[in-house]
């Protein structure tokens, strides 16, 4: 279901991907890989799968989308030590990632330019066509822009249920994808940081069973 | 007794409370160290509560000093100083009085083998009360270690009156051999007197606490010499007490005793009870067991007792005189209570009494035996194994599964050996496994333990004051400054926070009342077969109170009521969704399981559910869709996968998995000098829950929390008899709106929602197409 954004056709994955066909590129945000290394080194131990569970849906989006470029929109690694641990399986698949597409990685405020040292090429920001691409949403910005950062959230509340997922923000002239990565956290898009980032009302996207549903957002007060 | 002694045989004294039967315990030791006075340890005595190992400490040091006997007696629990354990190891008492937790722990130690060589006696206080828990577990694997310890060692078991004692010998025979313990039985006392109390002849369509009788109940205490009000949780007892005091006209001294209150408010209370200071004391089962506390005249149940033998056991802490009846008083919390207390009230009259299933040892408490006997020292697998298969819990243990338990020791599992952390144990040439490092075993005692509780935090009045007890975290961390709660009775203002401390003043206003997560006993097959008989027996209606007979005469004449051995189904829709009501009568656990069962069976039947609720006598889902073909709902064949994948993603199988993950030492609770927050704990329990369910499904401690919630959760014996009758016998009843049986458990708390994911996509295109609708301009 394609989401026209600055006239460019653009499509929300259930995965939380983002897939642009005009350019073959496929995007995602925060893959925050190696976090539970990360944190078992500070005395938490977490099982050490969570980069390998994220690498393996990216995989598969990929392949279902054919795309031949991948972009990612910082926060690739948790930290920047992340590659040095990377397991091998997770380091395989990565590899696999890199033989069938061109990686670009946008440079985060967790990992700076990490990822570059195992393949593909570190950018601080890109611009695609009519759009800008950058870790964190530039509310001085007027041009076009496709972000990540925030992780953002929605929470519907409906026939006496609260659902929450991942979703897509989407305001006049942004749109903030959701946080890739399986152990990273999410923010509820109606939290003030969001509408600050991205000003002028936000819509929360969800694509789910073959449609994009769209939640207008209502913001809390700051 | 003391002639089982003389032959050196292991016995069972069966006798109802009042006997005297500890003392007794006691008596052939207190003889054998008349004889022959000597050095060391003769003697260990493991009872359930610290208090009371306090008392029989008390007991036994009154006659041994006026008799100026030759015995050390010593406690050591908990509270027992470090300087005093360390001492205690080195020269021990002749007589030992100790819990299973400080009994494992002491077991941890190197010094163990010289300590215990020596023992002559071992006696198990209360033994009905550990032996089908994981602290029986753990016992049990204590009491196969002190027997390879001290070969001659003879088992001594005292219990409170129970149904069939064969079991109870089997677990306390050093080789699980029924006929190695001899049975000593006490005649039975008068029979209780126990009532009903409903005044006005009134009860509440919901509530499980019996507070709106407190009026009542505090003119029955005012009449009484002294009470104990028991109730089922603590934040009821908090309440009640209150509700008591606003009652309390002639302001009678009435305290308040249970689990979260600070050991010295609590031994404060006991004192001031066994002094004849006080007229009543609200308690929870922290005064179920043991200890003798005044002349108790009156024993009052708020709530229903849920089983025939656990009302015995509260009725026999009133009047501990085996000549007199004692007399107690059920004060139901709704109509469903009432017939359950008429129930309980049958079966005592009838001493048909209630037995909780033996079942194999939990593999949890097995690995944490497992760490705790490498802490003692390097050992050999084959000898361990040997060992433990004689702790009766463990006789069927398999080679499989107890390398499996000493696996997840040694490495963690092979999901984990990534991490040098789960490395404990280190092999040696000679096939012995010793501990990495000796830290490890510090870390051990800090967290050793089959008791997983909440973490709490502690409330303190005053800046650095004294202690009052604990809350848990999840409550405390919701209070502000300012803000009042209720605790050990009184109404406490928030004055400030210092790391795990509450800092509080006395307060007023209108408090919060703190809840912790508890175990509720499930109603008793026993006792649900006697309800299902009385709803089946309209000549005793008349003696019910009119609004309790009224209800069943419009239930009948409404739907219907449920059989002897049917399974009664209503069906109804409200506020936009299908609900079903389904009469099983087999307890909470496994409603919330057929809840689960029922809920999956509908996501693939296309119903759409959205979530279910369970009591002990029943389970209601609601749907999107109407369930109409309800049989294959029903079916008794449940596939593996249907359950499993169900539980699996459900939030159960994770609490389980929380205990079973701490139990078995993959989660420390604390790290020396630091303590974790309860969020740090479950956040990690969750996650190395969903890679060992991704990566190792076999993992030991995922198939303990699965041997757990079958036991405990889940009670898949009894869904399996409830769905097999529905085969059979089931009763569908199509109704236009709610029944007057199916408003208990639409009013019950703790509605658990179902993760259906056709329930959420309707949902989620159900919200985005009204707001397409409101947003559209046309």
């Amino acid at each position: 279901m394609p989401l026209l954004f600055s006239s460019e056709h653009l499509i929300p994955l259930p995965c939380g991907a983002l897939h642009w066909p005009a350019r073959g590129a496929l995007l995602v945000a925060d893959l925050h890989l190696e976090k539970a290394s990360h944190f078992a080194r500070r005395g938490w131990p977490l099982p050490p799968y969570d980069s390998e569970v994220t690498l393996t849906r990216l995989a598969a989006a990929l392949a279902h989308t054919g795309a031949t470029t991948l972009i990612a929109l910082g926060d690739t690694f948790h930290d920047p030590q992340g590659p040095a641990r990377l397991p091998s399986a997770a380091r395989n698949l990565l590899a696999q990632i890199a033989s069938r597409a061109k990686i670009l990685w946008i440079t985060g405020n967790h990992d700076d330019a990490a990822a570059a040292t195992l393949h593909g090429t570190a950018h601080p920001e890109l611009v695609l066509g009519p759009l800008t691409l950058r870790h964190e949403a530039d509310p001085a910005d007027p041009a076009p822009e496709l972000s990540g950062h925030f992780h953002p959230k929605v929470i519907i509340r409906h026939r006496g249920r609260a659902i929450s997922r991942r979703c897509f923000a989407l305001s006049p002239t942004k749109l903030i994808l959701p946080a890739y990565g399986s152990l990273a956290g999410g923010l509820d898009i109606t939290d003030p940081a969001l509408a600050a980032a991205a000003p002028g009302g936000l819509i929360a996207l969800v694509p789910e069973a073959g449609q994009l549903l769209r939640f207008p957002v209502v913001a809390q007060a700051a | 007794m003391l002639d089982a002694a003389g032959r050196g045989e292991h016995s069972l004294l069966i006798a109802p409370t009042g006997a005297g039967k500890t003392l007794a315990g006691f008596l052939p030791t207190l003889a054998a160290l008349t004889e022959r006075p000597r050095e060391g340890l003769h003697t260990l005595y493991v009872s359930p509560l610290k208090a009371l190992a306090v008392d029989v400490q008390r007991n036994l040091l009154t006659p041994i000093a006026q008799a100026k006997l030759p015995i050390s007696v010593e406690t050591r629990t908990g509270d027992t100083s470090s300087d005093k354990k360390a001492r205690q190891r080195q020269s021990p008492p002749n007589i030992l009085l100790t819990t299973p937790e400080s009994l494992a722990l002491l077991l941890s130690y190197p010094q163990a083998e010289t300590m215990f060589e020596g023992l002559e006696s071992l006696i198990i206080d209360e033994i009905h009360a550990f032996a089908t828990t994981k602290r029986g577990d753990q016992l049990a694997l204590a009491m196969a270690r002190l027997q390879r310890l001290a070969p001659g060692l003879r088992r001594i078991g005292l219990s409170a009156t129970i149904a069939d004692a064969m079991p109870f010998q089997s677990w306390l025979a050093p080789d699980t051999d029924p006929d190695s313990v001899r049975l000593v039985t006490c005649p039975q006392g008068a029979p209780p007197k126990i009532e009903i109390l409903v005044p006005e002849d009134r009860i509440p369509w919901a509530g499980h606490n019996g507070r709106w009788a407190a009026a009542a109940v505090m003119r029955r205490i005012e009449a009484a010499r002294l009470t104990i009000v028991f109730v089922n949780t603590r934040a009821v007892a908090e309440l009640v007490f209150r509700d008591l005091w606003a009652e309390n006209d002639s302001a009678l001294p009435i305290g308040i005793h249970h689990g979260s209150l600070a050991p010295e408010a609590r031994r404060k209370t006991e004192a001031a009870m066994a002094a004849g200071r006080l007229r009543a004391i609200v308690a929870t089962a922290s005064l179920d067991l043991g200890i003798d506390w005044g002349d108790v005249d009156l024993v009052i149940q708020m709530g229903a007792p849920k089983g025939a033998a656990r009302l015995l056991q509260r009725t026999g802490r009133a009047n501990h005189r085996l000549d007199e009846a004692s007399h107690a008083l059920i004060v139901p919390g709704n109509r469903f209570e009432y017939l359950e207390a008429l129930a309980a009230q049958d079966a005592v009259t009838a001493n048909d009494l209630d037995q909780e299933p033996f079942r194999p040892g939990s593999l949890d408490t097995l690995a944490q035996f497992i760490f705790a006997r490498a802490c003692a020292g390097a050992f050999m697998p084959d000898d361990l194994f040997e060992e433990v298969r004689l702790a009766a819990p463990y006789a069927g243990l398999t080679r499989g599964q107890f390398d499996a338990a000493l696996d997840v020791i040694a490495t963690g599992g092979y999901a984990l050996r990534a991490y040098e952390r789960y490395r404990r144990l280190t092999p040696q040439a000679d096939g012995s496994l010793r501990l990495t490092h000796p830290r490890l075993a510090a870390l051990h005692r800090l967290n050793a333990g089959t008791i997983v509780e909440a973490v709490t935090m502690n409330v303190r009045f005053g800046r650095r004051g004294r202690a009052l007890g604990q809350v848990e975290e999840w409550f405390g961390s919701q209070l502000r400054i300012a803000d009042t709660f209720m605790f050990a009775g009184q109404t406490l203002e928030v004055t400030g926070f210092d790391g795990p401390d509450i800092h509080v003043k006395m307060g007023r206003g209108t408090p919060s009342v703190p809840t912790y997560v508890g175990g509720r006993m499930p109603l008793s097959t026993n006792l649900a077969n006697r309800v299902r008989g009385l709803l089946n027996t309209p000549e005793r209606w008349p003696e019910m109170p009119p609004d309790v007979a009224e209800w069943l005469e419009i239930q009948r004449l409404r739907s219907t009521l449920p059989g002897l051995d049917d399974l009664l189904v209503e069906t109804f829709p409200r506020d936009g969704r299908w609900f079903m009501v389904a009469y099983g009568f087999a307890g909470r656990p496994a409603h919330q399981t057929l809840g689960m069962l029922l809920t999956s069976r509908m996501e693939r039947a296309g119903l759409m559910p959205l979530g279910f609720v369970a009591s002990d006598y029943m389970i209601a889902t609601w749907s999107l869709a109407e369930p109409t073909d309800l049989k294959p709902l029903f079916d008794p064949e449940i596939l593996e996968d249907e359950l499993a994948e169900w539980v699996a993603a459900s939030p159960f199988l994770r609490r389980a998995f929380r205990e079973t993950a701490i139990i078995g030492g993959l989660i420390e609770r604390a790290q020396p000098g630091q303590h974790k927050t309860g969020k740090q704990l479950s956040v990690s329990s969750d996650l190395i829950y969903e890679v060992l369910r991704r990566h190792q499904p076999d993992h030991l401690l995922l198939t303990a929390a699965w041997n757990d919630a079958r036991h405990k959760l889940t009670d898949l014996d009894r869904l399996a008899t409830m769905l097999e009758t529905a085969q059979h016998k089931l009763t569908h009843r199509r109704l236009p709106r709610v029944s007057p049986l199916a408003v208990p458990v639409l009013l019950e708390a703790g509605r658990e929602s179902v993760p259906g994911a056709s329930a959420d996509t309707a949902i989620l295109l159900e919200a985005d197409a009204l707001a397409r609708e409101a947003m559209a301009l046309d």
